[in-house]
Order: structure tokens, then C-alpha cells, then sequence
């Protein structure tokens, strides 16, 4: 599993929770927040979709994790090698 | 294990929008639903092959394409539905109309504060900053405290007319309480009208309610209709199962229910110390053989008023045909081709009409519709449109009673609300009018923060 893979999950999560949003230009440093306005609604549902597609859970103290797409990677990544997920 | 995670009592807007969101994440959720129709107080029906909608005819909230950060489109997101299904038309203008006054308003604040610049030039000012004010207040909050908004207003407005006039629309459009109005309620109600907007499904409400409905079935919702509840099983501070009026029980873990506050406690044999709503309404549907703007009648909306106060209180009489709302459908799309509709809506005392000997009823209720409706086109509200009425039918707050089973026929349900959907049972929860937030957005956005944060954040 490469980071590349990892980052496209969860662009393809926020490509279904928030349609319109622009993601062709995100920087993986940055906070996706600041970048692409998700609102907490939005956060809770990209969340809901990691569990739903990948058996991957999120508890409310880690979603500062999920900041931005570099953060979301060094996150997730081992959880999803742990869940045996295959990108 | 339980028959369903989830049972939401009611095929309300709340109930829906609750239920896409939990079926969306893989629980089994079951829909009870006493009526054949869905939609609630916001739902369609029939008469001599007609077809009528319940509700406004408008839905509030609205924003232009593109606009991100606002509650229709957020629950739009929420729920996965393209903005495109619900063929939204905004509405050109509505206005306030009191006596030697009218304000108009469109879906930008510039029109009404130009409007008020014109009418009330000493109070502008107060107006602005009046505006300011409810752009800074954080109405988000789940526990907001209580606070008069007649007081709070008088801070900004010093002329009791333009305070009345914008009371009128507010009020009107969603407040349970007489007389005043709780500040947070009026802060949401006067955003979603006078800093977004007004608009109308083509296709009226039933555009909206089949879009729900669908998506509800794609993620294998279930729906049970036609199926009334007759009270919950209670033990150990929980509900344990929702009893059918057949007989039947289902279990399930969680227990959403749109019934109201009150009316919910008391399916779960609990009394509740909470103040009963009071306010009901008359309301009567013009069907017109001719298009309402031709003679002249152009607003969507006219909130109105021919007082010399605005009170809105529970009449002493079957109505209080003195102030109320004239919504015509029409004149949101004008290319839309629909049959003439003028709706009208007139506050009315539940008790005088459960009271009437069944003999008495249908005389009054013709009665009442024709005295509501001479009476504004006497104070110049409306053209004679009597030559052109080809149908009416009426609703009372009897029939809202019967409908939705609200005590009193109370439409905007109880006074207090109850914004973080808690009740004394830990895996029951309020939905839709009485949790707080009211009007089709409102109700949908409702449903869906209650799923969120009760089930679907519970969970994490």
C-alpha cells in the first residue's frame, strides 16, 4: 500500500460527502478545512465513510488526525494494514 | 437482538432526513408512519383530482448555486441529493403589509433594507446594526438560553410598527409561542427568510417528499405505513419497544420520534411538566380559474396585518382573520404552468373548534373561510378573487389534530424546545417541531443532527 493509495481513499471519500468541492489542487500539508471548507457535518461523514468502506474507526479524540491528507496517511495507513484493507 | 437499530416514529420531513442518514451508515432503520402518505404537516392529498400541498407552498433558506456554507445546502450534502432533484424556484419578492405600510423583501436583504430606508428612514440605522447583530449571534448552540426577542429588539427599533412588521413574517413562519418569541428562534427564522430566502419546489412539496423517499429506499430504509403507534414499553429508563396499534411490538435500540414533546412523554405513559402549545391555525385553498398576477397580485407571500397592533395570540373566536398570510404558489415561477392557488392562513382557537356540535362544523368552517377572505380583500390584500374560485377546501385546527395528533392542534408544537433531543429515556429522542427547529429545512436539518449526534457520533 503506497501513500499515494491512501491519500485517493480518502479523496474519493470527499468526493461522495461533498460533491462540489474542488480536488484537483489540494496541498497534502495543509489542513483539508482550510482548504476545501468542511464543516463538522462533513468531517463526521468522511469518518462514517471510513468505517463503511474499510472497517477503519475513528474515535472523536483522533479526528485531528484527519487535518490534512499528509496527517490522514501517517493516520491511517498502518490502520488500514492492520484491517487488512486492499487499496 | 433488536428487530431494528433504530425505529423513528414518523414520515415527517424529520423522519426521513433521520432516517437516510442512519440507513446511509448501515443501520436498520424502520420508519412508523400512522398515515398512508408521507410528508406530515409538510405532505400533499388529493381532492376532486386536485392535487394540494399542506404546507406554505415555499420552502425558506434559500441560496444561489454554489453557496457552500448554509443550511440548504448542507443538508443537501448530508443527505446525498443532488440540488437538481428539488427544482428549486426562488421567489421574485414577498412583502409585509400593514395598515398605510408595506414592506417588500427578495432573497437579498438589499430590497427590504432599501424598503425600510423608505418607510421607517429614522430607524435604518437601528436596522442595520438590528442585522449585524444576527450575523454575530452563534444560533448553533444546543442549549441557548431563553431570551424575549420584543426585548432584545427594542435595543435597535424604536418604532413599534417596523418591530410588528417584522415580528408578523417571523412569527408567522414558525413561532409556537404567543405574543413574543424566543431570541434564538427568531435569530434562525429571520435568517432562513430575510438573509437567504424564499423559494418553491416546481412540482410543489411532493417534488422534495419523493426525493426523500427514494433515497431512503436505496439505503434499504424500511417503511411501515398505515401503522399507528399506540405507546412505547418502558422499563429501566429506556424504551424497550414500540407497541402498534395492531397489536404488534418492535424492538429497537434506539428510539427517534417526531410526535412532539408532550405528546411523545405521553405515549410513554410519563407526564410532562412541559407547556402545551396553543397556537392553531384556519387555512383555506383557493383554486382559481385564472392566474392570480393577472389581476394584479404579484408577492409570493404577504404576511399581514390591518391592526393597530400586532398581537399574534390565540383568538377569542373560531379565528382572527385581522392578520395571517396569503401564499400563492404561482408567483414564484411564473413559466410553471399550475392552476391559480391563493392560500390563506388565519390563527383559530383549537377549543372553540373542538368544542363545535358536529351540526355546527362545516357551516363554520364555510363561514370562517369567507369571512377570512372578504376580509382581505376588503383591506386591499388581495383582488375579488371570488368570481374566480372554481374550489375551496379548508382546515381547521381540528383537522390538524386528527392529522398529526398534535395537542391543541398546536402546528409549531410546544414553547419549549428541546434542541439536544434529549428526553428522560436514554435511547429515546425529539425530532422535527418540537426539538426545535421549524420549517422544511428546519425540520430535514432536525432530523439529520439528531441522527448524528445521538446515534451515529454515539457510536464512535
Amino acid at each position: 500500500m503506497t501513500d499515494e493509495q491512501v491519500k485517493k481513499a480518502v479523496l474519493d471519500i470527499i468526493a461522495i460527502v461533498s460533491p462540489d468541492a474542488d480536488l484537483s489542487n489540494i496541498d497534502p500539508a495543509v489542513r483539508l478545512r482550510d482548504q476545501l471548507e468542511l464543516d463538522s457535518m462533513d468531517f463526521l461523514d468522511i469518518v462514517m465513510e471510513l468505517r463503511k468502506r474499510f472497517k477503519v474507526e475513528v474515535p472523536k479524540e483522533d479526528y485531528m488526525q484527519l487535518a490534512s491528507l499528509d496527517s490522514c496517511v501517517a493516520y491511517l495507513k498502518p490502520k488500514f494494514e492492520t484491517a487488512g484493507v486492499r487499496l | 437482538m433488536s428487530d431494528y437499530d433504530v425505529i423513528i416514529v414518523g414520515a415527517g420531513m424529520s423522519g426521513l432526513a433521520a432516517g437516510i442518514r442512519l440507513a446511509m451508515f448501515d443501520r436498520r432503520v424502520c420508519i412508523v408512519e400512522q398515515h398512508d402518505q408521507f410528508g406530515g404537516l409538510n405532505s400533499f392529498y388529493t381532492r376532486n383530482g386536485r392535487l394540494f400541498d399542506v404546507g406554505l407552498h415555499a420552502l425558506t433558506n434559500y441560496v444561489p448555486d454554489g453557496v457552500r456554507a448554509a443550511p440548504l445546502p448542507k443538508l443537501l450534502r448530508q443527505l446525498r441529493i443532488p440540488r437538481d432533484e428539488w427544482n428549486l424556484a426562488p421567489q421574485r419578492f414577498s412583502e409585509i403589509h400593514f395598515p398605510d405600510r408595506r414592506l417588500r423583501f427578495g432573497n437579498e436583504i438589499g430590497l427590504l433594507t432599501e424598503e425600510i430606508a423608505r418607510e421607517f428612514p429614522a430607524q435604518i440605522d437601528g436596522f442595520l446594526r438590528l442585522v449585524q447583530a444576527i450575523h454575530e449571534y452563534d444560533d448553533t448552540r444546543l442549549n441557548p438560553p431563553k431570551q424575549s426577542t420584543r426585548v432584545i429588539l427594542a435595543d435597535y427599533l424604536t418604532d413599534p410598527v417596523l418591530t410588528d412588521m417584522i415580528l408578523c413574517a417571523v412569527m408567522y413562519y414558525g413561532n409556537p409561542q404567543p405574543r413574543d418569541i424566543d431570541w434564538t428562534a427568531f435569530v434562525i427564522l429571520f435568517k432562513s427568510i430575510f438573509l437567504e430566502g424564499l423559494c418553491r419546489p416546481r412540482g410543489g412539496v411532493r417534488t422534495i417528499i419523493r426525493s426523500l423517499v427514494k433515497r431512503f429506499r436505496e439505503c434499504r430504509g424500511v417503511f411501515r405505513m398505515g401503522c399507528a403507534v399506540q405507546s412505547f414499553a418502558v422499563s429501566d429508563r429506556r424504551v424497550q419497544g414500540v407497541v402498534l396499534e395492531n397489536g404488534a411490538v418492535l424492538t429497537a435500540d434506539v428510539v427517534l420520534s417526531s410526535a412532539g414533546y408532550p405528546e411523545t412523554m405521553q405515549l410513554c405513559h410519563e407526564t410532562s411538566a412541559q407547556i402545551e402549545g396553543r397556537l392553531s391555525f384556519f387555512e383555506s385553498i383557493f383554486v382559481l380559474n385564472v392566474q392570480p398576477s393577472e389581476h394584479g397580485h404579484k408577492a409570493a407571500i404577504v404576511f399581514f396585518n390591518d391592526n393597530d397592533r400586532f398581537t399574534y395570540d390565540k383568538p377569542d373566536d373560531l379565528i382572527d382573520p385581522s392578520s395571517g398570510v396569503i401564499c400563492c404558489p404561482n408567483n414564484f415561477d411564473e413559466t410553471e404552468t399550475i392552476e391559480g392557488m391563493i392560500r390563506l392562513t388565519s390563527l383559530a382557537d383549537y377549543d372553540r373548534w373542538a368544542n363545535l356540535p358536529p351540526a355546527k362544523y362545516a357551516s363554520a368552517r364555510q363561514d370562517c373561510c369567507q369571512r377570512a377572505l372578504s376580509r382581505v380583500i376588503q383591506a386591499g390584500l388581495l383582488p375579488d378573487i371570488q368570481p374566480h374560485v372554481v374550489f375551496v377546501d379548508s382546515f381547521t385546527p381540528k383537522t390538524i389534530r386528527d392529522f398529526t395528533r398534535h395537542i391543541n392542534g398546536a402546528v409549531y408544537g410546544s414553547p419549549d424546545k428541546h434542541r439536544d433531543g434529549k428526553t428522560p429515556l436514554e435511547n429515546l429522542f425529539v425530532i422535527g417541531t418540537d426539538q426545535g427547529y421549524l420549517g422544511i429545512v428546519g425540520s430535514l436539518l432536525s432530523g439529520i443532527t439528531i441522527a448524528n449526534l445521538h446515534v451515529l457520533s454515539a457510536d464512535l
